[in-house]
């Protein structure tokens, strides 16, 4: 039987199996090998919600889905080509994500009597036979097997070998994908560099697998997948969380002044501080505070003394956190408060995503609380918006939340490396001592420049004594003001002071499309990709679809209004019950249609293509 | 420009006098309010830090006492209800050379900041904190509060008040904290004396001041604050002193295995000798101090101790972190911007 070499334009695979079959490890390694081939990519985590779900359960199956394609790739896929799975409950859980006629890749050691049953099918019931029937491809390899048999003469433990089971099926798609296996064999001698003979186990299954793939002629179609056009430069692969940790610490690398970190760990924030951690030489000291509160108060505490003070959390934590956002907007003091949204209320489901915290971001406080708000639009945009978060916040004085979400945090996509020298430094308004003698003017802590913003006067500096606090202040001087016009004075000036920001932001540009037309799609947050591949789609198909995806929340870009009204029919997209569409309805007094799913995954292209098509052609 | 010698052996200002500690704020205490000897004593102490008014923070919470860094003439902060530690450790360990200065109440630190008090002191910051207990509410008007005694009448509790209340001092050693005293605000000199004690500690000083509350709890401590009671009812303590109390030191603590009591010193039957020694490195005999809360109401029940109940050294959470960072440095080197953005893995696309 020959083989037939077919070119693919796009691929989306789906790894899952059990906590323990080492899924993320396989993804991250194709994802490796792929971005060196230069295709484009994104990827998604599908991690089990319990820490450690009984092994061949449905709850504890572990998946990892990567989308690569020699086009531009903007989200993971809706959909995949091919699913592997290691075991039964892996199947259980995942066919619903294979497009009709897949190839599925299953261990078959994985479906024995007991792994059905751990996976609830009932005992008449036989999934390979059943997906065969439903007009999948199904490849059948015992992976325990071949791996027990390729490393028979290592020397190793039965259960050491078992370990490499994963590394066979990434042979077998290695050889399905056309791909080079240097990449990951580099990295298995660089990870077991201190167990050798676990290194080269490893590479052995997967060299193995790969023949295995040959020799058995498993297939009868092989692909390739071409380098995507891509922006040259040098490129690296990151999450959301990471490239927050790492504008974290450019920021403070790049800033004449410090940066702290208190935050508590929740789930799916955790990773940043965990990340900044670690980086004890790079300017950012981190502090495991006792709650939520302690870690935004300690934040708080941090900047009153010249440090740059950031906190992090989700949803509910954000909500524990209120009062004290109320008081650093009172002080006027800089703060970044990062939310990785989760999917709500409550507890909700903590490991899903949602982009359920707008409404909490712009009104969740007591009080006329205004703070700024931006958010980020994929995994790589993540390291930009922390930079100029952190830019808002110092250089006017005023806390920013920015919003990214559970999908973004732990999905990943090349990240084309910035200049250092572009990133450029922050400017604090740090206050000038004043000595003996040259100044004896009274300091005036709440006196306020152009833009009103106020100086950063921190204690050790000589004259600059003052107190400050929660509670209302008269203008200029800080002190406690009970006056009823000062309040509405100051309360008008803290809004203006932060709709002033809109002086010192680019204005939006359009992503897809033209400047006016019959359909804008408008969106934020993690649902760019989506939103982006829905609208090319659709003006693919020649419908008048325009798109612009926003990063500043509040203020809004000031030629935010014009473009709006440049069409006849807005859509906006959200993992919510329509919050930014609230909001846009409430302040350009628009017409405007919402998409709105909360099922704690992300919006899919081909639903929302279908609601494109739908208002373009009404 | 003149030096002194100062409580933390700074060499700092000495020209500085107490008034220049003293904000230009009018104080809006209620007259007669015992938080007016406790600003008096801590601007009197101010001086002898031997530092300059700008490096020296006062940052408190809400309620009565949190009004207190709006006199000082310091940097402040009165920040939110209870979460002042929090505040404070963060400002310390960024900035590690400011002198930080807690003050907060009995609702402030104990029930509404009970989570933050605790943990600052078990990681013992180099913080002082002055904890003002009045056993009340007074900002909102007279609820009883975490130190309340059980059946104290007030305006949430009509028919008596059933929690039953807070213990700080016992608190305070329960959760690992490196300095634990008690002062009064009717004793300004020992007040001083105690201040100044605190301010030395290398550590997380938790100072519980017995603070009269004119308005709405007037007297809750004059069992141990009245000069005519006081002889009988409090302990004066001092390191390496026999626990000795009473008019002409009249009576004394002894200890029985592990069970305090009080003899009679003038009887012949026992001496000072006889008498329990204070140390306040002891933390299990620092236990047995605290665990002397009885209700002084009652006849022959313990004295109350104030002073220093355990002064024990042990490394600041700060220098900690400063060890770590300076140690990393060490080790890696001054982090490399270019190299961290780069990561394990590139590729290039030309
Ligand atoms: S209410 Fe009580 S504690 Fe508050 S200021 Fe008045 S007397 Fe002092």
């Amino acid at each position: 039987m020959s083989i037939i070499e077919k070119q693919k334009k796009e691929v989306t695979i789906r790894f899952a199996g059990d906590s323990g079959d080492g899924i993320q490890l396989t993804g991250s390694q194709f994802t490796s090998t792929t971005a060196l081939s230069g295709n484009d990519l994104s990827t998604f985590p599908d991690y089990p919600a319990e820490i450690r779900a009984p092994a061949g359960t449905v709850a504890g199956v572990s998946g990892f889905q990567i989308h690569f394609g020699s086009k531009a790739i903007h989200t993971p896929g809706d959909m995949c080509d091919v699913l592997v799975v290691m075991n039964a409950a892996a199947l259980k859980a995942n066919l619903k994500f294979l497009k009709p006629g897949g190839i599925i890749i299953a261990n078959t050691d994985g479906f024995g009597k007991k792994d059905l049953s751990l996976a609830k099918f009932a005992p008449n019931e036989a999934p390979i036979q059943d997906a065969k029937a439903s007009g999948y491809i199904v490849i059948e390899i015992d992976v325990t097997k071949m791996t027990r048999e390729s490393l028979k003469d290592t020397g190793l433990s039965l259960k050491d070998i078992d370990r490499s089971k994963n590394m066979f099926v990434l042979g077998v798609l290695y050889w399905l994908f056309s791909r080079p296996l240097d990449s990951t064999i580099q990295f298995l001698t660089r990870k077991f560099a201190k167990k050798p003979q676990v290194a080269e186990a490893n590479i052995k299954a997967l060299n193995d697998g790969f023949t295995y793939a040959i020799a058995t002629e498993l297939f009868s179609e092989r692909y390739s997948v071409d380098a995507a056009p891509i922006e040259p430069g040098t490129y690296r692969n990151i999450t959301g969380n990471d490239a927050i940790v790492l504008g974290i610490a450019a920021v403070a690398k790049r800033s004449e002044f410090p940066v702290f970190l208190g935050s508590y760990p929740i789930t799916p924030a955790s990773e940043i501080l965990q990340g900044l951690s670690s980086l004890k030489n790079y300017g950012v000291t981190t502090f495991q505070a006792e709650d939520e509160i302690a870690a935004i108060a300690s934040a708080i505490g941090a900047s009153f003394g010249g440090s740059l003070g950031i906190t992090t959390s989700s949803g509910p934590g954000i909500a524990l956190k209120g009062e004290a956002m109320g008081l650093a907007i009172m002080l006027e003091l800089p703060l970044v408060i990062v939310n990785v949204q989760r999917a709500g209320p409550s507890t909700g489901l903590p490991t899903k995503t949602e982009q359920s915290d707008l409404l909490q971001a712009f009104y969740g406080r007591a009080g006329e609380a205004p703070l700024a708000i931006l958010s980020a639009s994929s995994p790589a945009d993540c390291f930009d918006v922390t930079y100029e978060a952190c830019r808002i916040a110092v250089e006017h004085m005023i806390p920013v939340m920015l919003l990214t979400d559970g999908y973004i945090a732990n999905g990943a996509e090349p990240w084309k490396l910035p200049k250092i020298s572009e990133l450029k430094p922050i400017d604090p308004r740090f206050e000038k001592a004043r000595d003996n003698g040259q100044d004896d003017t009274p300091f005036l802590p709440y006196k306020r420049d152009e833009n009103l913003v106020r100086p950063w006067a921190i204690p050790g500096t000589k004259g600059l004594a003052h107190r400050i606090g929660g509670l209302e202040k008269e203008h200029e001087t800080g002190n406690i003001s009970y006056d009823p016009d000062n309040h509405h004075m100051m309360t008008e000036m803290r809004e203006k002071k932060r709709d002033m920001i809109a002086n010192y932001i680019p204005d939006q540009q359009i992503d897809e499309g033209n400047e006016n037309g019959k359909l804008l799609v408008v969106g934020w947050g993690s649902t760019y990709g989506t939103i982006k591949s829905a609208v090319y789609e659709a003006r693919e198909e020649g419908l008048d679809a325009s798109f612009l995806h926003l990063r500043y929340l509040n203020p809004f870009p000031k030629n935010l209004g014009k473009l709006l009204n440049g069409f006849e029919k807005i859509l906006v997209p959200e993992i919510n019950r329509g919050q930014l569409s609230k909001i846009l309805k409430e302040q350009f007094l628009l017409p405007v249609e919402g998409f709105n799913r909360v099922r704690g995954v992300p919006l899919t292209v081909s639903e929302l293509k279908e609601k494109i098509v739908q208002l373009c052609k009404a | 420009m003149s030096t002194q010698k100062t409580v933390n052996g700074s060499q700092g200002n000495g020209n500085l006098q107490a008034k220049d500690f003293a904000s230009d704020q009018e104080v809006r205490w209620c007259p007669g309010c015992g938080d007016y000897t406790i600003l008096k004593q801590v601007q009197n102490l101010m001086p002898k830090l031997g530092l300059d008014p700008e490096n020296i923070v006062f940052i408190a919470g809400i309620g009565c006492s949190s009004r207190f860094p709006y006199y000082m003439n310091t940097f402040g902060i009165h920040g939110i209800h209870g979460r002042a530690p929090a505040i404070a450790s963060g400002l310390k360990i960024a900035r590690p050379d400011l002198s930080v200065w807690v003050v907060t109440g009995d609702g402030d630190a104990l029930s509404i900041g009970g989570n933050h008090i605790i943990h600052l002191l078990r990681r013992n910051l180099d913080i002082n904190v002055l904890l003002f207990n009045n056993e009340i509410y007074g900002l909102t008007k007279g609820q009883y509060s975490p130190t309340s005694p059980q059946g104290r009448v007030t305006k949430t509790s009509p028919t008596g008040s059933v929690d039953s209340p807070f213990n700080p001092l016992a608190l305070a050693l329960g959760a690992n904290s490196s300095y634990v005293a008690r002062a009064m605000d009717r004793d300004p000199k020992h007040l001083q004396i105690m201040l100044e004690h605190a301010a030395q500690h290398k550590g997380t000083s938790f100072l519980e001041i017995y603070q009269n509350c004119i308005v709405f709890n007037d007297g809750a401590f004059s069992p141990y604050t009245d000069k005519s009671l006081r002889d009988n009812t409090s302990l004066y303590l001092e390191d390496g002193q026999p626990l000795a109390f009473g008019a002409d030191d009249a009576f004394g603590v002894r200890l029985d295995g592990y069970r305090p009591e009080i003899v009679d010193l003038r009887n012949g039957k026992w001496s000072k000798d006889d008498l329990w020694i204070h140390d306040q490195k002891d933390r299990n005999k620092g236990w047995l101090l605290t665990s002397l809360f009885d209700d002084n109401a009652k006849q022959g029940k313990l004295p109350r101790p104030f002073g220093v109940i355990l002064a024990e050294e042990r490394p600041t959470y700060e220098r900690m972190v400063q060890e770590q960072i300076a140690a990393t440095m060490e080790q890696l080197g001054d982090g490399d911007l270019e190299e961290l953005l780069t990561g394990e893995e590139t590729w290039t696309v030309k």
